[in-house]
């Protein structure tokens, strides 16, 4: 019996001592952002990694979104009489849930993965410790750039997601299913709520922090050669992706 | 600055002299546990300002746990380690990092970005560091890439070039910010003979050329005893001997001719 207490009292101190780590490791990195020399042109070139190159895949996942949303939720409101609802479907489908949390699983799985890959194939070949040897601030230099880049360039694509998976919705709705486009746009409009944008960038606010700190985090603690690699980088894309829809839960029930 | 050769020619360094002044890096009583594994046991040590030291061991000895204490990368459970004076395990980040500002090192596998190309990563450590202009990091790292042999080199990636290259390029890129100390951490493993003597005389070159203070771990026994002043013999995280390199050579330790001379019987038995 005791060994039972033992083991849970040990993981529940390894548990404590790893949300210290984490959260410090977050903070520091954080902190290191406001330390000269800024070198703004490594976060752009972060924000153009994260944003720009994933511009490709958020509007062809955002796109189809719509049109699925736009086919599935015309065939029930049918049902009810009620098409001309279509276009506050789809908006608030889109704003409220769809668009930050399929943006975030797109950016984790194109940008976050390749974020924890990066950084834990320089810790695995001593790189890191050599710019800690050369007294240049590592999680200055690998980890600051990337958590800013995540921050500005999610929101926005989420943003773009909800805009192209709107015009998806209405080219399916309008176009194929003979909505009126008046109705698709101007339902929209009476529906949509200023709040409900706020909580949707909320979110993805959010969620860019989270893919920041647990796929830097997870890079910058590579173990054990190229093996260690792999492993990280499918831990991050796992434990960023759970966190994403457990966050989105959370934030959901707390902002409505 | 220009040093004085021991042996005056452009060879080995073949003469000693006592150093002068007082050691540039100090070790006092250090131990250190990894892991549940004691690995530094008391370890007393000075590095002489101004020379080649070296530090030979075998495999999992402690030397490369003693070089991460000099520069600072790991702290000692107990004991101090003392550079210019400064215990650095009582400077906060800020002062380790000011101090490390002086430092130079070159890690085993050199260590470079893969992303950049060779000027870049030589240049790197000016760019974050300091406000100079592309003019003046160009020409001085166009400078060091002549020095370690390779002016032409400047574009390329590190994995468009062989082992022995890459090792030169770390070593332009420990000089870049024009250290006081050089830190060697097994500068030759891996490599052939004579790329291996090649990188050693230009270790040696180096210092003919600047007289840093250099500290390296090798394992190039007993090819880099031609190339060092003073030379450190670690036996299971203690300071087997420690001294001027012949004196050392000379020590009547079984363990220290056993490691020197490579002889299967002594009191090393690994099999």
């Amino acid at each position: 019996m005791t060994n039972v207490f033992e083991r849970i009292g040990s993981r529940v101190l390894r548990g404590c001592s790893l949300l210290g780590k984490t959260g410090l490791f977050l903070l520091e990195s954080a902190g290191q952002c406001f330390v000269r020399p800024y070198r703004p042109r490594r976060i752009v070139e972060q924000i153009h990694f994260v944003g720009v190159k994933s511009l490709f895949v958020i509007i062809l996942t955002a796109s189809f979104t719509g049109m699925v949303l736009a086919i599935q939720g015309f065939h029930t409101l049918r049902k009810f009489g009620a098409e001309g609802l279509l276009g506050s479907v789809v908006a608030l489908s889109l704003i409220r849930e769809l668009g930050p949390v399929l943006t975030a699983l797109m950016v984790i799985g194109r940008a976050g993965s390749a974020m924890t890959a990066e950084i834990g194939i320089l810790r695995i070949s001593g790189v890191i410790m050599a710019l800690d040897a050369m007294a240049i601030e590592p999680r200055k230099f690998l980890v600051s750039p990337r958590l800013v880049g995540a921050v500005v360039a999610i929101p926005l694509l989420t943003a773009i997601f909800i805009v192209v998976g709107i015009l998806g919705g209405g080219l399916v709705g309008v176009g194929l299913l003979g909505v009126n486009l008046g109705d698709y746009f101007g339902r929209m409009e009476q529906s949509v709520e200023l709040a409900d944008i706020a909580g949707g960038l909320w979110k993805s606010f959010a969620f860019a922090i989270l893919i920041g700190w647990v796929c830097t985090w997870k890079g910058y603690n590579t173990q054990r050669g190229a093996q260690g690699v792999g492993t990280a980088t499918t831990t991050a894309v796992v434990v960023s992706s759970v966190l994403v829809l457990v966050g989105d839960y959370i934030l959901t029930s707390v902002l409505l | 600055m220009s040093a004085t050769a021991p042996g005056g020619a452009r060879g080995r360094l073949q003469e000693l002299r006592e150093p002068d002044g007082p050691p540039a890096i100090r070790l006092v009583d250090v131990e250190t546990a990894l892991l549940g594994k004691q690995v530094l046991d008391g370890v007393t040590l000075d590095i002489p300002a101004r020379r080649i030291t070296v530090i030979v061991g075998l495999s999992g000895a402690g030397k490369s746990v003693i070089l991460r204490h000099m520069i600072g990368l790991t702290r000692p459970d107990s004991g101090q380690v003392l550079v210019n004076g400064t215990d650095i395990n009582l400077l906060s980040r800020k002062g380790l990092y000011a101090l490390r500002n002086r430092f130079g090192v070159m890690f085993q596998t050199g260590a470079l970005f893969d992303s950049m190309t060779v000027f870049d990563n030589v240049a790197f450590p000016l760019r974050e560091k300091t406000d100079q202009g592309e003019g003046e990091i160009r020409g001085k790292v166009e400078r060091l890439l002549g020095l370690v042999g390779l002016p032409d080199v400047g574009g390329k990636f590190p994995d468009e070039l062989s082992g022995g290259m890459v090792r030169r390029v770390a070593l332009a890129r420990a000089m870049v910010m024009d250290p006081e100390i050089i830190f060697f951490d097994e500068p030759t493993t891996g490599l052939d003979p004579i790329i291996r003597n090649s990188i050693l005389k230009l270790v040696c070159d180096t210092w003919r050329e600047h007289a840093f203070t250099m500290v390296m771990v090798s394992h190039d026994i007993p090819e880099v005893f031609n190339w060092c002043h003073h030379l450190v013999v670690v036996r299971a995280g203690k300071i087997a001997a420690a001294g001027p390199t012949a004196s050392v050579l000379a020590s009547g330790d079984p363990f220290v001719q056993q490691l020197l001379t490579g002889d299967s019987a002594g009191p090393i038995r690994l099999l």
